[in-house]
Order: C-alpha cells, then sequence, then structure tokens
C-alpha cells in the first residue's frame, strides 16, 4: 500500500453514487408530497420532510398545495435517477466490481457475519465488503430496480401495459412503489448509520482512496 | 385527481399549513428551495422536455387497458376545485358547442344534433394526478369522427376546450384522434349528470383525468399549444398515461 492509501471506488462508482444520492433524496422528498395528496395508509408525511414549496403560497398563487411542484421534482429526478443508476449497474456489471466485491455472498457467511455484526465483532476493512454490506447492497441495488420499475407503470401505465400486472395493476403498483422506497429509506437509514461510526468510508467515497493507516475499526456498511 | 380539484376542506388545509413553519427549516432539500424562480424556471424546462418525451412515446393506436362492465363504478367519484352543488347547469335547450379555429363548418351543435351522432361504449379506467384511479362505464362518439364530421384540419397540432366553468385544456392531435378518444354523453348508461359535464365530457383514457374537460362550450382546433387550468398551476402539459 502507498502512502496515498488504496484506491476504493473509481470515479465512475463515486459519479453515480452520489448522483443517486441527490436524485434520491429528490425522488423521497417529492414523493411524500405526491403520496399526500392521496395517501395509501392512514398517515401523511410532514410537511417539513416533503420537497415541493410552500404550500400556503402554492395554494395563495395557484389554488394548489405545492403538488404540482412535487410532481415536477418527481419527474426531473427520475431522469437523474435512472441515469445514475443505470450507469452503476453498467459500471459494476462490466468493470468487474460486482463480481469482484459483492460475490460471493453465502447464506452461511451473511449469518456469520450478521451474528459478529450484532455483538459489535464484525471488523470494517476498506475496500472488503463483508457478508451482511454484500446483502444490503445487493437489497438496495434491487429495491431500487423495483421503485424504477413500478414508477414507470405509474408513469406510463397505458404505453407500458400491461407492465402494471406484474405488480397487480395500477394500484398494486402505487403500492409496491410505496415499499421499495421505504426499503430505500431502511437502508440509508442504517447506511448512513454506519458511515457515522466509520467515517473513514465517507472519505473514501468522496476522494476514491483510503487513508494509510487501514487499522480495523468498528464494523459494516 | 384534481380534475379541477383537490378536496379543500378545511381540515386538510389545516393539515397541509401545519408543516409551514417547519418547511422554511428543512434539512432535507429545503421546502422554499422550489420556490425560487430559477428553480420553478429549471423544472419548467423539464416539463416541457418530459412533454416531448411523452409525445414520442404515445402510441396513436396504442389502446388502454378496457375492463368488464361488473367492473364500473356507477356512482363515479366527483371532483372539483369547487363543490358539486356548485358545477354549471347548463339547458340543453340553450346549450350550443361553439367551434372555432381551424374547422370547415364552424355551425354551432345543439344537445340534439350531438346526441345524434353515431356513439359507442367503453369501459375504462380514470387516472388521477393524486393517486387514485376508478373504472367507468362511458359512451359517446370518438372526438375523431366528430373532427371529420366538422371538417376539422386534423394536420392541426391540437385541439383546444373551454368549458362552462372556467376551465380550459387542451391536447395534442395525436390523442384526438385516438380510436378511445370519447366526447361522452352517458355515464353507466345515464344521461351525464351535471356535476360530471353535461352534456358532454371529454373521456381521454390515454390521459390524466384533469386532461378530461367537463361541460365543454367551445372546441377549437390550433397549431398553437393551448393553455390548461392546471398546467397554467404548475402541472404537466402532455400528461400522458
Amino acid at each position: 500500500m502507498s502512502q496515498k492509501g488504496v484506491q476504493t471506488h473509481a470515479w465512475p462508482l463515486r459519479l453515480a453514487h452520489w448522483t443517486m444520492a441527490v436524485a434520491v433524496l429528490v425522488m423521497i422528498g417529492s414523493g411524500w408530497r405526491i403520496y399526500n395528496a392521496e395517501p395509501i395508509l392512514p398517515f401523511r408525511f410532514p410537511l417539513f420532510a416533503t420537497l415541493g414549496g410552500d404550500v400556503e403560497a402554492a395554494l395563495a398563487r395557484h389554488g394548489d398545495p405545492g403538488v404540482a411542484s412535487a410532481i415536477a421534482w418527481h419527474f426531473a429526478g427520475m431522469w437523474l435517477l435512472g441515469a445514475a443508476f443505470g450507469l452503476f449497474l453498467l459500471y459494476g456489471l462490466f468493470s468487474g466490481h460486482f463480481r469482484r466485491d459483492y460475490l460471493p455472498l453465502t447464506p452461511r457467511a451473511f449469518v456469520r457475519d450478521f451474528t459478529d455484526a450484532l455483538r459489535f465483532r464484525l471488523e470494517h476493512r476498506l475496500g472488503v465488503y463483508n457478508a451482511v454490506q454484500k446483502a444490503f447492497y445487493w437489497g438496495v441495488l434491487l429495491a431500487l430496480l423495483v421503485v424504477i420499475l413500478s414508477g414507470v407503470a405509474i408513469w406510463k401505465p397505458v404505453q407500458t401495459y400491461p407492465l402494471e400486472t406484474l405488480f397487480g395493476g395500477f394500484q398494486g403498483a402505487r403500492t409496491v412503489h410505496f415499499l421499495a422506497m421505504t426499503a430505500i429509506v431502511g437502508f440509508l437509514a442504517v447506511h448512513l448509520a454506519l458511515v457515522a461510526l466509520v467515517p473513514r468510508t465517507l472519505v473514501s467515497m468522496i476522494t476514491g482512496r483510503s487513508g494509510p493507516s487501514p487499522e480495523p475499526e468498528g464494523e459494516a456498511p | 385527481m384534481i380534475r379541477p380539484g383537490q378536496d379543500f376542506d378545511p381540515a386538510r388545509r389545516r393539515l397541509l399549513g401545519g408543516g409551514v413553519t417547519l418547511g422554511a427549516l428543512t434539512l432535507l432539500t429545503g421546502c422554499n428551495v422550489s420556490d425560487h424562480d430559477a428553480v420553478q424556471d429549471a423544472l419548467q424546462r423539464v416539463s416541457v422536455w418530459n412533454d416531448r418525451v411523452q409525445a414520442a412515446l404515445f402510441g396513436p393506436n396504442r389502446l388502454a387497458p378496457t375492463f368488464p362492465e361488473s367492473m364500473a363504478v356507477k356512482d363515479f367519484r366527483y371532483n372539483a376545485w369547487y363543490g358539486p352543488d356548485q358545477a354549471p347547469v347548463l339547458d340543453p335547450k340553450d346549450y350550443r358547442l361553439v367551434l372555432a379555429g381551424r374547422i370547415a363548418d364552424k355551425r354551432p351543435w345543439s344537445v340534439e344534433a350531438l346526441h345524434a351522432l353515431p356513439q359507442e361504449t367503453q369501459v375504462t379506467r380514470h387516472i388521477c394526478v393524486e393517486g387514485w384511479s376508478m373504472i367507468g362505464k362511458w359512451t359517446g362518439t370518438p372526438l375523431r369522427v366528430f373532427l371529420e364530421r366538422i371538417g376539422a384540419d386534423t394536420t392541426a397540432r391540437y385541439v383546444g376546450f373551454e368549458c362552462a366553468d372556467g376551465y380550459y385544456e387542451g391536447i395534442d392531435m395525436p390523442t384526438a384522434l385516438h380510436p378511445q378518444t370519447l366526447m361522452a354523453f352517458r355515464l353507466h348508461d345515464s344521461l351525464l349528470p351535471h356535476r360530471h359535464g353535461f352534456p358532454f365530457k371529454l373521456r381521454i383514457p390515454t390521459k390524466l383525468g384533469f386532461k378530461n374537460p367537463k361541460f365543454v362550450t367551445t372546441l377549437y382546433v390550433t397549431d398553437k399549444e393551448p393553455r390548461g387550468y392546471w398546467p397554467d398551476r404548475g402541472y404537466n402539459w402532455f400528461s400522458g398515461l
């Protein structure tokens, strides 16, 4: 290992990662505002956590409670998310990143690492993912794929018909879209908590390199 | 959807308004980010780009799904920015559909004359921009048949509508000529109730609900993109499904 540390994340991956981060926040914030217009569960998201402008101002100006702006954000953010997700997938597949770093993943290794993680015994080594991390990354990639496909089914239910039948119809697609969003939010919570525990991972996702002193510490993703 | 209409009941307004002061402090993205002119302009530009994408995606002969009649809802959901009691009540004796723009025969149409047009029935799904959807049984004349009857220039780009409640909308010509785009005179076999747009509403299963104007009083054919009531309030213009 050189003084500059190890290369951990190549630039296309970092670009895709941070673009997705921004896009996901835009999609969640605006999606929650859109959800509030016609909730599928007996609750609404707190307005401060949603994206779509000041409601009173929009009501006064337009007679619309900011849903229009939220939809505009959502249908702009979708291009960003689609592009970043596509870049991430293509890079992951063709650079060997997925094969090298996300595999192998066996149930036995997952159970072992998961148990260690619960006992706070799992060590974090930059550039090497444990089985819990691998499962998490596969999981969030799957959730992103599902959120995008169900989103397309909701956006264009006629032009993409019968895509919606995959999700149990139009209302089913809304439910699946919501569940996939929930999975992504859950991933984000764990992801950010672990980054807070091992801040070096944040540096390496920005600079692409780990620091020169790889002392084992903390745990997973 | 918002075919004109959020349910702006006071409780809901209070609920929506409750978070506004917190909104100014939001961590994530900043509620008020959306209100900057530059942000609104950028979002509007993306929306115009999305119009073009949707026009390209639109299959002029691709049919919206149809459903068995047993799935059609008889008591169809009412949606507007005003209550059903405030819906315009048009007298069939006085009503005339006014024609304008690139149309050869601009003589106005009475309800009786409209009802004499060939009609067909469809059981299709109405999808609101808010997220709810409802299947209805609609009977009426394909807009294409009417446009041909009045000698409309179908090489023009748009068809626009003005309505008795001050609403206005417009659609692209390919959607106007789509086989499922109807001037609907009947809902679930009964004459269209006033609150649903008597004497007719546009029933367009390939568009969001708010692109289905009710109580149409003027129809015009034009090359200039017609404005829309909700698009003027920030919603996407094409709003195809």
